[in-house]
């Protein structure tokens, strides 16, 4: 057993001294900015603005999914397009599916992948690992700065037509062709084609910069297994990015040459197949899922341990756990094609090789309640994020190991238990973890503090919110309710009908939260360097709040503890 | 021999107790073939697949998940009621037990290994077209197969296009020697508009859902069900129009999915036990109107079926030989 627990307070004098660097101001701050945590506070800002673009498109769905019949969106199709009749129900069909691509599209590439290894990552990976900033730091400027430009190819996407006489591509976010190729004549796909080019740049890039910095940049005497498990966790998913997303730019390069100059790698009339597509994307889309949830699992396991005054339970194997689950993650590609006709033996395959993935998912789970256990807890706002994270988690973890029979996928494959389940490890997993972190780090980054009355009441409303939304999907799915569907038989109405009073109660948490956050930074409730107490060991909070614009100018020395 | 009848009286006495709790539980009136209002079940299941299927998750799967989420709940409640800052003011500092650990990663692999072996068993049978000879699982899936199933004898080849559903009765398609071309003998499925559609040009009008079947549910309902008899164990083969999109060709009821792909003919299999209609709905996005290709299949008895065929194979009317057909409820 190593050392493994990091005393901050060891690390007595001034890092924070500032030196007489010329510190920029005004837009030259943030435009030029090469200092990690003011890109880390871009990307955090990026992020929020995205998602409530994406939360929105939601909101449009769940309206119309409210009752049975199409409610708003023909008329949604003759407002936009001045279509009438039979035409604005057709516009306003393929106008939903737009709808569902974009918020898939947004909420993964534009929401949580730029708040966690994004905002968190390049705020937080630094500081904890005791590193003055990043390894490159103009490299981090680019990276951040291609993302609004991904963004707003992304949107100009929806203006420009996909099929029929609408704006957008609307053939899901796994672009499956030939409904992304013969399906969508228009442009509209060759902007999101080169939107999630720019993207993975963005994101191959900020990768490469958070893996040489984790590697090269520890502070002194912090080995590789004494560095923070949130560091960890950017350090993994940092491999993740940068295995993953080349596959994805060279599968959707495929698609734009299929669409624009004559090759048929994925048409079946020039020798090609569409089913190699969906390799090729899932190849890429399962590691995707692991990098979206890798950095919350970091982010739990100090919460956990801040406000259970306790060291994290088992740190060498929740550190290798989500390494295995990076690995393994890379193996299981094909349990989202079991109906594509792949053969038995490839199915028992992938049955088997996704059930591995229980055990060290497993491991996380229980290693955090053993955290717990023993603890002196108090239950901040920053820990009911994370406890709700593991109880969701696990649930939609549970549900993941169903889907992985093919046996029993048969029934719910492309049905709303779908959408439930990566809902639950998602909407109600990843984005906890991000909710968990921003409450937690929240006074670090910006000095202040905010209501504790209001981030209890965002995160009960939200919890109901969300759990109404998409616990009765699993209901819908096992009923055999199609996903990706404008309407449907009147006897999956009910369910619908909650889904969507989930949405508006989740609609008011989110406004209890920008509530909440301008309340913050009307009131200025000075925060203090360490507002969570002796709990609280990583070295971000041996330095003010917030920390000073260069950190670290004198490397802390890191002592080894006997702490377990 | 007698190992084997014990075993297999075993597992069809776990499958029985498994089973047993949660679908009374659950226990939901549900309609065949289609769902009922509120339904949060699986559909009724009509063939031996879809028996397993139901078997499998509603056994196996929904205990261990539900046991796994509830022993997690009440870790999660005991650690706040026992571990919060006033019942326990001092930390302990403990960060490892070895025991402990061995055993949250050792058991998690026993519960996989323990739902793995129905699992393999209910997916072989799904992907094995029957032969006559081998065993099926159906609702005993602890079992080594007990469910006889005869070999296929009736093969429908099945479409997609944006955005219907072609079939085509395969056997009985005429394959002329040095014709031009064969006369396969299909037809087209569509959805069933709501109202009535006036005819074009002064034509007669087509009847819509609500005048011509008012008891069919809305969006399920479809102008020409595929017709197939009862206890035949029918293979499918699921394709797409070669220059359109992928489509998803289920059925709830039979336990079927397949992906119907451009370039490639998929299988799968069904063997329906009770006459009926069962719905299905397109299950991969294919476009504007994905939701409104629905699937039908009516399966009728023995005899119908013989009556259907014939008239159909000779007029190749489908509208004529299936009004030879008893009218749907």
């Amino acid at each position: 057993m190593s050392e493994t627990h990091l005393e901050a307070h060891a690390t007595g004098h001034d890092y924070a001294s500032q030196h007489d660097h010329h510190t920029p101001t005004g837009w030259r701050r943030w435009v030029f900015s090469t200092n990690h945590k003011d890109i880390g506070i871009m990307y955090l800002v990026f992020s929020i603005v995205a998602g409530v673009i994406g939360g929105i498109l939601s909101g449009f769905m769940r309206m119309e999914l409210q009752e049975p019949g199409i409610q708003i969106f023909h008329g949604l199709a003759s407002m936009v397009y001045g279509v009438q009749g039979d035409s604005a129900v057709d516009a306003g069909k393929q106008m939903y599916n737009v709808f569902t691509t974009a918020h898939a599209l947004i909420m993964v590439f534009f929401t949580v992948m730029p708040a966690t290894m994004g905002g968190f990552a390049n705020y937080f990976a630094p500081l904890m690992i005791g590193a003055p900033d990043t390894a490159f730091p103009r490299i981090n400027n680019i990276a951040f700065w291609l993302l609004p430009v991904a963004f707003i190819l992304l949107l100009m996407s929806l203006f420009f037509e996909g099929a029929g006489g609408v704006g957008g591509f609307g053939g899901g976010w796994t672009v499956y062709p030939p409904l992304s190729t013969a399906g969508h004549p228009g442009p509209a796909l060759d902007f999101a084609i080169l939107s999630l080019h720019v993207a993975g740049v963005s994101s191959i890039l900020g990768a490469i910069n958070l893996i040489t910095t984790i590697l090269n940049m520890r502070a002194p005497g912090m080995t590789i297994h004494k560095m923070p498990l949130f560091a960890w966790a950017v350090l993994t998913t940092g491999f993740l990015l940068l295995l993953a997303l080349p596959v994805l730019a060279g599968a959707i390069t495929m698609l734009l040459t299929d669409r624009n100059f004559g090759t048929t790698f994925f048409s079946p009339e020039g020798g090609g197949d569409p089913v190699l597509f969906q390799h090729l994307f899932w190849f890429f889309g399962h590691p995707e899922v692991y990098i979206m949830i890798l950095p919350g699992f970091g982010i739990i396991s100090h919460i956990v341990a801040t406000f259970s005054r306790k060291p994290v339970f088992g740190y060498m194997a929740m550190a290798y756990a989500m390494v295995a689950i990076g690995f393994v993650g890379f193996v299981v590609w094909a349990h989202h094609m079991y109906t594509t006709g792949l053969s038995l033996n490839v199915q028992r395959y992938f049955v088997a090789a996704t059930m591995v993935i229980a055990v060290p998912t497993g491991v996380k789970i229980f290693s955090w309640i053993a955290t717990m256990w023993g603890g002196s807890i108090t239950f901040r706002i920053p820990m009911l994020w994370a406890i709700g994270f593991i109880f969701l988690f696990t649930v939609g973890g549970v549900t993941g190991v169903v889907l992985a029979n093919a046996g029993a996928d048969r029934a719910l494959h492309d049905t709303y238990y779908v959408v439930a389940h990566f809902h639950y490890v998602l909407s109600l997993g990843a984005v906890f973890s991000i909710f968990a972190g921003w409450y937690y780090w929240y006074p670090k980054m910006f000095g202040h503090m905010y209501s504790e009355f209001l981030g209890k009441l965002h995160f009960w409303v939200m919890f109901v919110g969300v759990n109404l939304i998409f616990f009765p999907q699993h209901f819908l799915g096992l009923a055999g309710m199609p996903r990706r569907y404008i309407d449907y038989p009147d006897a999956f109405a009910l369910w619908n009908r909650v889904s969507s009073i989930g949405y508006y109660i989740t609609f008011v948490a989110m406004v209890i939260f920008f509530y909440a956050t301008w309340e913050a930074v009307r009131k200025k409730r000075p925060a203090g360097d360490n507002p969570w107490g002796e709990g609280a060991t990583t070295l971000e909070w041996t330095l003010s709040s917030p920390p000073p614009f260069h950190q670290f100018s004198t490397l802390p020395k890191i002592e080894s503890t006997n702490a377990h | 021999m007698v190992t084997g009848q014990f075993v297999r009286k075993l597992g069809t006495a776990a499958t029985a107790a498994l089973a047993l709790v949660p679908s009374s539980l659950f226990a939901q009136e549900i309609g065949k073939g289609h769902p009922e209002p509120g339904q949060f079940h699986l559909q009724q299941s009509v063939t031996p697949i879809m028996d397993s299927i139901v078997a499998f998750h509603d056994g196996p799967l929904m205990w261990t998940i539900t046991i796994i989420v509830l022993f997690v709940l009440a870790l999660l409640i005991a650690v706040a009621v026992r571990f919060n800052a006033k019942a326990n003011p001092v930390p302990a500092r403990f960060t490892h037990n070895t025991l402990i650990e061995v055993i949250w990663t050792v058991v998690p692999i026993i519960v996989l290994i323990v739902i793995a072996i129905p699992s393999f068993g209910v997916l072989s049978d799904q992907m094995t077209t029957p032969d006559g000879e081998r065993k099926y699982l159906g609702a005993n899936i602890f079992t080594f197969g007990e469910v006889e199933v005869p070999a296929a004898s009736l093969t429908i080849k099945a479409t997609g296009q944006q955005w219907y559903w072609d079939y085509e009765y395969v056997d009985y398609s005429n394959f002329v020697p040095d014709a031009p071309a064969d006369q396969p003998l299909g037809f087209t499925q569509n959805i069933m508009q709501e109202e009535d559609v006036p005819g074009v040009n002064g034509g007669a009008p087509t009847p819509g859902r609500k005048s011509a079947k008012p008891n069919q549910p809305r969006l399920l309902a479809v102008d020409n069900e595929l017709i197939v008899p009862v206890d035949t164990t029918v293979s499918m083969q699921i394709t797409a129009d070669a220059a359109g999109v992928i489509h998803a060709f289920a059925v709830p009821s039979f336990g079927i999915k397949v992906d119907a792909v451009p370039g490639r003919l998929n299988e799968t299999w069904f063997n329906a036990r009770e006459t009926g209609l069962y719905y299905g709905q397109c299950s991969e996005l294919c476009g504007k109107d994905h939701a409104f290709m629905p699937i039908a299949v009516r399966v009728v008895t023995a005899d119908e079926f013989q009556t259907f065929i014939s008239a159909y194979a000779e007029g190749r009317d489908y509208a004529a030989a299936a009004a030879l057909l008893p009218a749907i409820q």
